[in-house]
């Protein structure tokens, strides 16, 4: 064959050849069809662990009960039981070894988020104990005047 | 050009078989994809939103945010809480301010004050990825770096991605978006952290309203599997056939 057919024919077999070796060792030997179909489950395997490896950081609530059986007692004898201690608190994992205190979500606004009165028929939100946060002690913090750990009125 | 007799029906047999090859090799595939769908896995994840209990707090955006540094203030969220108003003339309004990360503390739907007197229905709706059976996104990324694990969930590979943003175009939820920090396609992944080492999902844990709760498909026995097999549930967008796995309870037709 001529010549200046074969140059550009090694070229290309040159430049093809090479792409497949930097494959060899691009593409890791994880990474592949693991599973039943091509479509959905073509991927690097290692990158499940390294999901799962990934930091929580909410906690058991369980665990605050141990230290701070007081709040706990109080809250869960009162009409906030359901909630949760990480909801007005922050998250709690490395509490207290590594992050001595944890925060207290003390505005207002974090009160309003089930507190203001939004009359919606067919949401549960109506049946909360709702207050028009413009109007209600405007300016003071919540807590200084109901215990968010103990709301109950009667017992005010 | 001449034809023998022979070499048409040779030629004809040989055309028949090679149609016929790509067929077969379909049907061949599946019954190892039913046998996946029976038995093939003993746990398969599944979402249940109750939405006549949100009452659109807005605590499970909070922690899904601080849970998967999702960057607090950038606007996006991997779940968020729609607000739908319908009012007397029939109009939906719906908003969904910071992805409801703050909760909904004012009547104003988008700069409009709505008279409470107006109002038909109003209900509170958590959205997030779906999971699907058939997801979309998955299919179209060209560098496999979203998939489905044997548990169904689907997972962003942030070494893989090379952030052409297929996959957020794909999903008709509109769950993906990219991560602020990462440059990678970014989407909730049930935590899947938390929930293959025996934890609740963040947003689950937070919702002190029970209105957010998993389950797995695969147990008979578990109280959401109950649920939705019991119970009148729906998903959103059935059309599109990518067969979601977040179920609702209590879902309006208005929904979308
Ligand atoms: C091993 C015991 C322990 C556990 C478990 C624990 N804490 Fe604490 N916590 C402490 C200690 C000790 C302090 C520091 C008290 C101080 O200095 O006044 C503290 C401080 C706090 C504070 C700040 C109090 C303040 O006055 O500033 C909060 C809020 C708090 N914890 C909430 C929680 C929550 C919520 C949990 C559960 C996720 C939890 N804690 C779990 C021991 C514990
Ligand atoms: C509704 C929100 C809310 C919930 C739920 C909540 N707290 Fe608090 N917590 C507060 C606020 C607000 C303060 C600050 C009280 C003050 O300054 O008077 C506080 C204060 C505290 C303190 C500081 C010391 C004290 O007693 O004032 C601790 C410790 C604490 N909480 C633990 C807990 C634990 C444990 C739980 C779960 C059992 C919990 N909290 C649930 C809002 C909450
Ligand atoms: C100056 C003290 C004070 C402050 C500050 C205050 N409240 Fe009240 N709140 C009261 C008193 C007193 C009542 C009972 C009588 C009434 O309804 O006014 C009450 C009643 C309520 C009720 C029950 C309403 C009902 O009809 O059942 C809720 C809910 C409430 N407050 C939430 C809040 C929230 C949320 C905040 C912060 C945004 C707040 N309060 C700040 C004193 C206060
Ligand atoms: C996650 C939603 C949520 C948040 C946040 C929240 N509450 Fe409540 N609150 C409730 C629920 C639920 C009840 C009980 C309603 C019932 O049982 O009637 C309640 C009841 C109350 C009541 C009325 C108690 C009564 O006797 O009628 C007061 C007052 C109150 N909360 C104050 C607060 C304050 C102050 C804060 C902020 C520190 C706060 N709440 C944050 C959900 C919330």
């Amino acid at each position: 064959m001529k010549k200046h057919v074969l140059r550009p024919l090694w070229v290309a077999i040159f430049l093809v050849g090479s792409i497949l070796i930097a494959r060899v060792f691009l593409v890791p030997d994880d990474f592949g069809v693991h599973g039943d179909s091509f479509t959905y489950n073509f991927y690097r395997l290692s990158n499940v662990q390294e999901w799962k490896d990934f930091p929580a950081k909410y906690t058991s609530e369980k665990r605050c009960r141990r230290c701070h059986d007081e709040n706990a007692g109080l809250l869960r004898e009162s009409k906030h039981a359901k909630l949760r201690c990480q909801n007005c608190h922050g998250p709690g994992a490395g509490h207290p070894k590594e992050i001595e205190r944890l925060s207290i979500n003390t505005t207002r606004d974090h009160c309003l988020r089930c507190h203001q009165r939004l009359a919606y028929p067919s949401s549960q939100r109506a049946d909360l104990p709702g207050i028009d946060g413009a109007k209600h002690k405007k300016k003071k913090e919540c807590r200084k005047c109901h215990n968010p750990h103990h709301p109950d009125l009667e017992d005010m | 050009m001449s034809c023998s007799r022979r070499e048409f029906l040779k030629n004809t047999m040989a055309g028949a078989v090679a149609a016929a090859m790509p067929a077969c090799s379909v049907i061949l595939l599946a019954p190892g994809e039913a046998k996946a769908m029976t038995d093939g896995s003993k746990l398969r994840w599944a979402f249940l939103v109750d939405t006549e209990k949100c009452v659109g707090c807005g605590l499970c955006v909070d922690a899904c945010k601080t849970e998967n540094e999702i960057p607090y203030d950038a606007p996006v969220s991997r779940t968020w809480v729609e607000r739908y108003v319908i009012t007397k003339d029939g109009e939906t309004h719906i908003d969904s301010p910071k992805a409801g990360r703050d909760g909904f503390t004012t009547g104003e739907i988008r700069g409009e004050e709505i008279d409470p007197e107006d109002i038909d229905k109003a209900f509170f709706v958590p959205k997030l990825c779906n999971q699907c059976d058939n997801p979309p996104c998955v299919q179209v990324c060209p560098v496999g770096a979203t998939y489905q694990t044997d548990d169904g969930v689907v997972l962003v590979d942030r070494k893989w991605c090379i952030g052409c943003g297929y996959c957020v175009m794909a999903c008709p939820y509109g769950v993906r978006f990219f991560h602020p920090i990462h440059k990678t396609a970014e989407k909730c992944n049930f935590c899947y952290h938390r929930i293959t080492d025996g934890k609740q999902a963040a947003c689950v844990q937070a919702c002190p309203f029970e209105a957010r709760k998993m389950g797995n498909l695969r147990d008979p026995e578990d109280p959401v599997t109950k649920v939705i097999s019991n119970e009148r549930v729906q998903v959103l967008k059935d059309e599109y056939g990518t067969k979601p796995h977040v179920f609702y309870l209590g879902l309006d037709e208005k929904v979308r």
